[in-house]
């Protein structure tokens, strides 16, 4: 074989490109699958909430988007410093990839967590460290957007955003753990490692079939957001005029 | 199953507007991406279309 695995191949644009065109089919369709299964299971099998009755029924958005908000970025944050580290243009490819997606999920958890605080709390919104923290969450994405494109230069702009990218990833801890070191009117989690879950068993399925479905539309998004940066930059390059005449 | 009619269902116990206000925005928000995503990536096709078309293109930075 003349093409032995090569760790290498996937961080070229080229491969890249194919290789996500191929995927992304796939990712789209398994979010499509867990979003019907996690709302069926959500809103007609999970049962009233004797506390609560049905306005719980947000956590199957809340949750799940909350904890891809977090998620993406620290992911983004491993893109950014891989690449500035090894100077690899996809790396930061994939963090400006990212980057709306992070912002829209974490905008989704902000606007369910304030349509589920008004009934529960009595307030849309209140300066609670959880709350706060996620809302520079929210500001850290929008920053890390406008500097991109702010700068003309790629180069300088991947440079600038992954340092935005690697500050901010600081915030990510003081949200997960707000609601442990603050008195915060925001609970505290409901699902974790050490202990057993404190919510009934089919809500927590319903929320983590949204979880995992939130999770497979992030990286359809993601890739293909990915592959539209790849043309764009790569547009000069010798193999991106070749698969555009192949197509014509 | 919980519900004994749709409108049941969409009442929601009284909690009809936070529970779809909250439905409703996620899903706004997820197909408005997914538009952007595809006229991001009709733009981009063009656009590297064009400097194929037009442009200078230089040979890969590894043949050089």
């Amino acid at each position: 074989m003349i093409n032995r695995f090569n760790k290498y191949r996937y961080a070229s644009p080229a491969t890249f490109y194919h290789f996500a065109g191929r995927l992304i089919p796939w990712f789209y369709g398994a979010a499509a699958l867990f979003c019907v299964a996690g709302l069926y299971i959500g809103l007609f099998l999970a049962p009233t909430d004797f506390q609560q009755s049905e306005a719980y029924r947000i956590i199957f958005i809340h949750v799940p988007a909350a904890w891809m908000s977090m998620f993406i970025y620290v992911v983004m944050a491993c893109w950014a410093a891989l690449g500035l580290a090894f100077n690899t243009r996809m790396s930061f490819m994939m963090a400006s990839a990212l980057a709306p997606t992070g912002a829209m999920l974490t905008f989704v958890s902000l606007w369910t967590g304030a349509l589920w605080g008004k009934p529960t709390w009595g307030a849309w919104w209140v300066w609670d460290a959880r709350l706060t923290s996620e809302l520079i969450l929210f500001f850290l994405y929008l920053g890390f957007m406008a500097l991109q494109s702010a700068i003309d230069d790629p180069r300088r702009a991947d440079r600038a955003g992954a340092l935005i990218a690697l500050v901010g990833v600081v915030n990510v801890p003081i949200i997960y753990f707000s609601v442990r070191w603050w008195n915060t009117l925001h609970q505290g989690a409901s699902v974790s490692m050490t202990k057993a879950p404190s919510m009934a068993s089919i809500m927590l399925v319903g929320m983590l079939v949204m979880a995992l479905a939130a999770w497979m539309y992030t990286i359809a998004a993601a890739l293909s957001r990915a592959r539209c940066i790849i043309l764009e930059r790569e547009r000069n390059a010798q193999w991106v005029a070749q698969m555009l005449e192949a197509d014509a | 199953m919980n519900w004994n009619s749709w409108p049941e269902f969409f009442y929601m116990g009284g909690y009809a507007l936070y529970v779809w206000g909250s439905f409703a925005v996620t899903a706004i928000l997820v197909a408005g991406e997914i538009v952007m995503l595809r006229l991001h990536r009709k733009k981009a096709l063009e656009l590297a279309l064009n400097t194929v078309k037009y442009g200078k293109v230089k040979n890969d930075e590894n043949e050089a």
